[in-house]
């Protein structure tokens, strides 16, 4: 069947004109402001190469970075154990699964502004439902979010809290993608719970994990909105994330051009590392 | 034995998930002095903390531009996503390939780059306090054709064909034909986007100062960083409960639909 040659053009022209409007315009725009100075109002000047000098000599972005990148280092191993921990009982044949899927998964559905503002009073030093509990077992009070060297830790913690029960679904649907004979014939060569959980159950979850692993990277260095309520990035920096140090040159000292940069520079390296992973684990699955 | 640790361990986890939120409601109902103790239940139970929420900030009116702005945006997605989604599934045209192409590498594309930018855009159309800029850089997604051209796929191609030959149109055949047998994707698609669209909150962080305008959890954000909340838990956690309750009544009635389609965004990479 052959249908009028416009048609089709005018289904996609939405899409088309956004594309043009919104993604490919920006990005040239963002290019062109790497070699200027612009504080929106003022007229834009041309510096050459000065932002990139700047970023390279920026201990602050370097900083934020590395405090991104502490957040998933200790987010993401974190977060497939729990998840796979969680999936692995349920997936038993458990009574009540509804129930315990929906009580996990309601952190996920809650805005993250709730849940961080939720915590902040968790955290508290004094009076914090948390040092309360710990003290009330004899342990001493943590500094959650006023300890540089806790504080990132412990929004990694949060936010774990809060994605997990996406990931522990996930990896229940691929736990049932698992045939069931394989384990049953491990059992009769006599393998134990878990060599048929590292033999068995992880190889054939790859997939699962992988997916996982993209996708809290990608919501990783997206950090922004936890330690903007919870810390506004202190104390002593250690939570300012990478976008929150990009938003404040943007919208509080109006540096468009070197904000510009920094977003450029960090989206580069965004790719880079989920490159890697993508590579690092289609060799782990052959 | 086995199964009894089982369900211990998935009991404590329930409690661990569920518990905080508790707590929250509780704290917000407590009087302001005794939040500092509070474990289980408050001493007495007082609207305070809300009634000062009321009268601090337009909570309500925040609640309407959150609705109005994510429904907007999700009546787009779903539309406009299903137009391309039938392009490329159903019609021929050329570029379809490059087009195809283009909508994967825009999903892959790290906002990070285009956050400066926009802004800078939406400065030049004046759209800074408007909705405009709340709604209409959100009106197309990627996933959201992806996920549309998939579903189409499943469906034959003679109900399309005996469609044109009855004489209908292209734009009949995709709303009265395919949107009554793909709601499951119209559903996914929208659940997926009202929720990113009402959880977003840099965007209109940057896009939006006035308080008439913000959306809600921009607004409570704003309220517990600022000093509005005159840093009284009580009062923070009202205004967080009031943020966290329509979500929580909704997910309450459609759990099935919420976890399937926040879960599929993955399962379809």
């Amino acid at each position: 069947m052959k249908t009028k040659k416009a048609i089709p053009y005018l289904f996609i022209a939405p899409y088309v004109i956004h594309f043009l409007v919104f993604i490919s315009f920006p990005v040239l725009f963002s290019f062109f402001l790497m070699f200027n100075k612009w504080n929106i109002i003022a007229p834009m000047k041309f510096v050459g190469f000065q932002n990139f000098y700047r970023l390279a000599h920026d201990h602050l972005f370097m900083q934020s970075i590395l405090n991104t990148i502490i957040f998933l280092v200790i987010h993401i191993p974190l977060q497939i154990i729990v998840a796979l921990f969680f999936a692995v009982m349920l997936s038993k044949k458990v009574k009540f699964i509804g129930f315990f899927r929906a009580a996990y998964f309601l952190p996920v559905v809650v805005s993250g502004v709730v849940v961080t503002i939720l915590w902040q009073q968790l955290y508290g030093y004094e009076g914090g439902l948390l040092n309360r509990l710990l003290v009330s077992i004899g342990l001493g009070k943590v500094g959650w979010l006023v300890d540089p060297k806790i504080a990132m830790p412990s929004i990694a913690l949060m936010a774990t809290w809060k994605n997990v029960g996406l990931y522990i679904i996930l990896f229940l649907a691929g736990l049932q993608t698992v045939p069931q004979y394989l384990y049953e014939s491990a059992e009769l060569e006599g393998a134990s719970s878990w060599q048929k959980f590292r033999y068995i159950t992880l190889p054939m979850i790859n997939p699962t994990m992988f997916m996982v692993v993209i996708l809290s990277t990608i919501g990783g260095f997206s950090l922004f909105i936890e330690p903007y309520v919870m810390t506004g990035g202190g104390p002593l920096n250690s939570t300012l994330s990478a976008v929150l140090y990009i938003y404040k040159q943007g919208f509080f000292y109006y540096h468009m051009g070197y904000a510009a940069t920094l977003g450029f520079f960090f989206a580069g390296i965004i790719l880079v590392v989920i490159f890697i992973q993508r590579r690092y684990i289609e060799k782990e699955t052959g | 034995m086995k199964k009894l640790f089982t369900y211990t361990i998935l009991i404590i986890g329930a409690v661990v998930f569920i518990y905080p939120f508790w707590w929250m409601l509780a704290a917000s109902v407590a009087p302001q002095t005794s939040i500092g103790n509070l474990t289980l239940l408050p001493e007495s139970v007082s609207l305070d903390s809300y009634s000062q929420v009321f009268n601090k900030i337009p909570i309500a009116r925040s609640l309407f531009n959150s609705l109005f702005v994510s429904l907007t945006v999700t009546l787009g997605v779903v539309t406009f996503g299903s137009m391309v989604g039938y392009a490329l599934s159903h019609l021929e045209f050329k570029g379809k390939n490059l087009l195809f192409y283009i909508i994967i590498f825009t999903m892959t594309l790290p906002f990070q780059i285009t956050l400066i930018p926009q802004y800078i855009l939406m400065v030049k159309f004046n759209w800074v306090d408007s909705y405009f800029a709340l709604i209409v850089p959100y009106f197309l997604s990627g996933l959201s054709i992806i996920m549309f051209n998939q579903y189409f796929k499943t469906i034959p191609k003679d109900l399309i064909d005996a469609a044109r030959i009855d004489g209908c149109g292209e734009f009949r055949i995709l709303f009265r034909i395919l949107w009554p047998n793909a709601l499951p994707a119209i559903i996914t698609v929208g659940i997926i986007t009202f929720m990113t669209s009402w959880n977003e909150v840099l965007w209109p962080i940057i896009v939006i100062r006035d308080d008439n305008l913000m959306t809600m959890p921009q607004l409570v954000t704003l309220f517990a960083v600022g000093g509005r909340a005159e840093s009284q838990l009580g009062v923070k956690l009202a205004a967080a409960t009031l943020l966290a309750i329509p979500v929580i009544v909704a997910y309450a009635f459609f759990q099935k639909y919420f976890i399937q389609s926040m879960a599929s965004t993955g399962l379809k990479e």
